[in-house]
């Protein structure tokens, strides 16, 4: 099994990016997805420096992938996204059905993201005659639906399950970030910049629930598999996906490749936020 | 602009007739549609009934087939298919790649509509559901402005149907897993957001009110506060130092104020929400857009919205509020 690092959905700047993409480098990551999946107006990276990125990467032995924004409203994002798999050199993760089109159109082969659902055979079947070669598991399926797919996955599909991190829940036109500093979306001023992993958003009782991360709602808690590694592997899922968080992302790469090595794995709780979660794996509500 | 109506029932069906919609929408009982509620929806027969009913008086009918199956029970969304097929209706509302992988191949004459339960909010993704599936028609998520309808619509394959009135999805549809997060049942997985089943409501001794989903506390009221349904993007949560409406107020979407624009950026249909409502509700609603329509075709320079009809569709509101969600940026 290999492990991948999912796009960077968190606003970070440029030094912040790079640092990151440096302890990755180093990492026992296999795979790494580049670009921005949640806000057209953070730039941090232009296209051609994250494909120059995504080329250092691969010289430190990454296969790279470049993923495209999950929520296209305007006709300049939807520009935007043509131009990444238009010069992309490096496979593209589809995040909507926009993307897998104008990819299939070209005849390029092409993933898909969490946020393309993808929930029974005949939509996978759909999608690899199209030229999709790795899906991501939805995030909101259980183990029981994973096995099923997979006893009727077409050949040549990889199965990626995101294995570790907030999970993207939702996509909304409204910038929440921007709502909880009582500015229009239009003059955000950037505040997801002040929130490295999001906001959290708690109960009146002070649950900790969810995580505003701009026009992204994601859990609060951090999903966890780490303990269904070796199922995964009987399941043939081939890929991890790790979700980039601010701080302990190599640690936990590091962990994930002691689990699939069969080796003592470190206890990853302190390494989450505010508490794990694997409610949706066992087919229960996803926070518990 | 056509005017499609909800329908939960065979009384709201005839409401939404008698009361001039051009088209009703209609689910079956069970989970192949998003509004998978007790005591909602129609049975062979009653579709039977209802058809007939709508069809004598030359109005439409869909049906919403707009949930996602997964491998263990996908022939419960084929035999809803087939069952629509059978009936001879005006439309199919399908979310589903694979449902609408399977429509096309079996009943390939079917008209096939895309759900805003598809997510497809540009015009690449409604190339992609025109070019495999021959959709006619795809209802946009209530997330777009005004100005990005327009764009889409005259960019688009197919043509395009937009929501006119009713609750309102703050978050893309389809793409939205936060009930099944805290319950774990999906508009995609169950065909219900916040299902009634997770829900407790909870009167505390100082006459306060406490909602509440699966245990996750959606909002407190103090006496006297007309307490919601818990629907949990539209409670009331701490962030930062604040407690407010963190996502969404309870409103609902009005576009009266926006019809003229609606109307030149080419939308060919004006969906309502709210199978789930009564056929009260669907009186009121289909009475006051038929009217509004009408007042606009006759009239599209000179259209204002009447007092009259803002009054009968706040009453009819959520929380009396209404909005105009995204259309309108400033909502955003």
């Amino acid at each position: 099994m290999k492990i991948s690092v999912g796009p960077v959905l968190y606003y970070w700047p440029e030094d912040q990016l790079r640092a990151f993409y440096d302890e990755i480098a180093a990492s026992a990551a296999d795979i790494v997805y580049l670009g921005e999946t949640v806000c057209s107006k953070r730039r941090s990276l232009n296209l051609s420096q994250w494909i120059e990125l995504g080329r250092k990467l691969q010289d430190a032995g990454k296969e790279v992938v470049l993923s495209t924004l999950t929520l296209i409203e305007a006709a300049s994002e939807q520009s935007a996204m043509r131009r990444i798999c238009d010069d992309s050199p490096f496979l593209v993760e589809a995040s909507e059905q926009g993307a897998i089109d104008y990819l299939a159109q070209a005849g390029k082969h092409f993933a898909s993201g969490p946020s393309v659902n993808i929930y029974n055979p005949r939509s996978l079947q759909l999608l690899a005659k199209l030229g999709l070669k790795r899906w991501v598991f939805p995030l909101e399926l259980s183990r029981k639906t994973l096995a099923a797919m997979q006893q009727e996955r077409p050949d040549g599909v990889e199965t990626e399950v995101f294995a570790w991190g907030r999970m993207p829940l939702a996509y909304a036109a409204r910038c929440f970030t921007a709502r909880a500093h009582d500015l229009p979306k239009d003059d955000c001023q950037l505040r997801c910049l002040d929130y490295s992993q999001g906001q959290v958003l708690r109960t009146r009782e002070d649950e900790a629930f969810l995580c505003l991360n701009g026009i992204q709602t994601q859990s609060a808690k951090t999903c966890n598999l780490i303990g269904e590694v070796a199922d995964m592997r009987e399941l043939g899922v081939d890929v991890l996906r790790i979700s980039p968080q601010p701080r302990h992302t190599g640690r936990i790469i590091q962990a994930f490749r002691a689990a699939i090595d069969d080796e003592p794995v470190p206890a990853l709780e302190p390494m989450a936020a505010v508490g794990t979660c694997d409610g949706y794996w066992r087919g229960e509500a996803g926070m518990q | 602009m056509e005017l499609v109506c909800p329908a939960g029932n065979l009384p709201s069906l005839k409401a939404a007739v008698e009361n001039g919609a051009d088209a009703v929408y209609i689910g079956f009982r069970d989970d192949t549609n998003a509004r998978h509620f007790a005591g909602l929806n129609f049975n062979d027969k009653r579709a039977h009934d209802a058809l007939a009913y709508a069809r004598s008086r030359g109005v439409k009918v869909f049906v919403a087939i707009n949930t996602f199956p997964q491998p263990d029970n996908f022939g419960r969304w084929r035999e809803a298919v087939d069952r629509a097929a059978g009936l001879n209706v005006d439309a199919l509302i399908l979310a589903d790649m694979g449902v609408m992988d399977y429509a096309r191949e079996r009943w390939p004459e079917l008209n096939l509509h895309l759900s805003v339960q598809a997510s497809a909010t540009n015009p690449d993704a409604l190339a992609f559901y025109h070019r495999h599936f021959g959709i006619r028609r795809a209802v946009l998520p209530r997330v777009l402005s005004v100005k990005q309808v327009a764009q889409v619509a005259a960019n688009s394959p197919v043509d395009v149907e937009v929501f006119g009135f009713g609750s309102l999805c703050v978050m893309v549809e389809g793409r939205c897993l936060l009930s099944s997060y805290a319950t774990g049942q999906s508009p995609n997985t169950f065909g219900a957001c916040s299902p009634g089943a997770h829900v407790k409501y909870r009167e505390n001794l100082d006459g306060s009110m406490d909602t509440r989903l699966n245990g996750v506390l959606i909002d407190h009221y103090e006496a006297g506060e007309n307490a919601g349904y818990p629907t949990l993007c539209k409670g009331r949560f701490r962030v930062g130092g604040n407690i407010y409406y963190a996502i969404e107020e309870p409103t609902s979407l009005n576009t009266l104020d926006v019809l003229p624009e609606l109307r030149a950026a080419g939308v060919k249909a004006l969906k309502v929400e709210g199978r789930q409502r009564s056929p009260a509700y669907v009186t009121e609603v289909t009475r006051v857009l038929r009217a509004a329509i009408d007042a606009l075709n006759a009239d599209p320079e000179g259209f204002r919205p009447q007092g009259e009809w803002m009054a009968a569709l706040q009453k009819v509101s959520e929380g009396a509020q209404t909005t105009l969600g995204a259309y309108h940026r400033s909502w955003q």
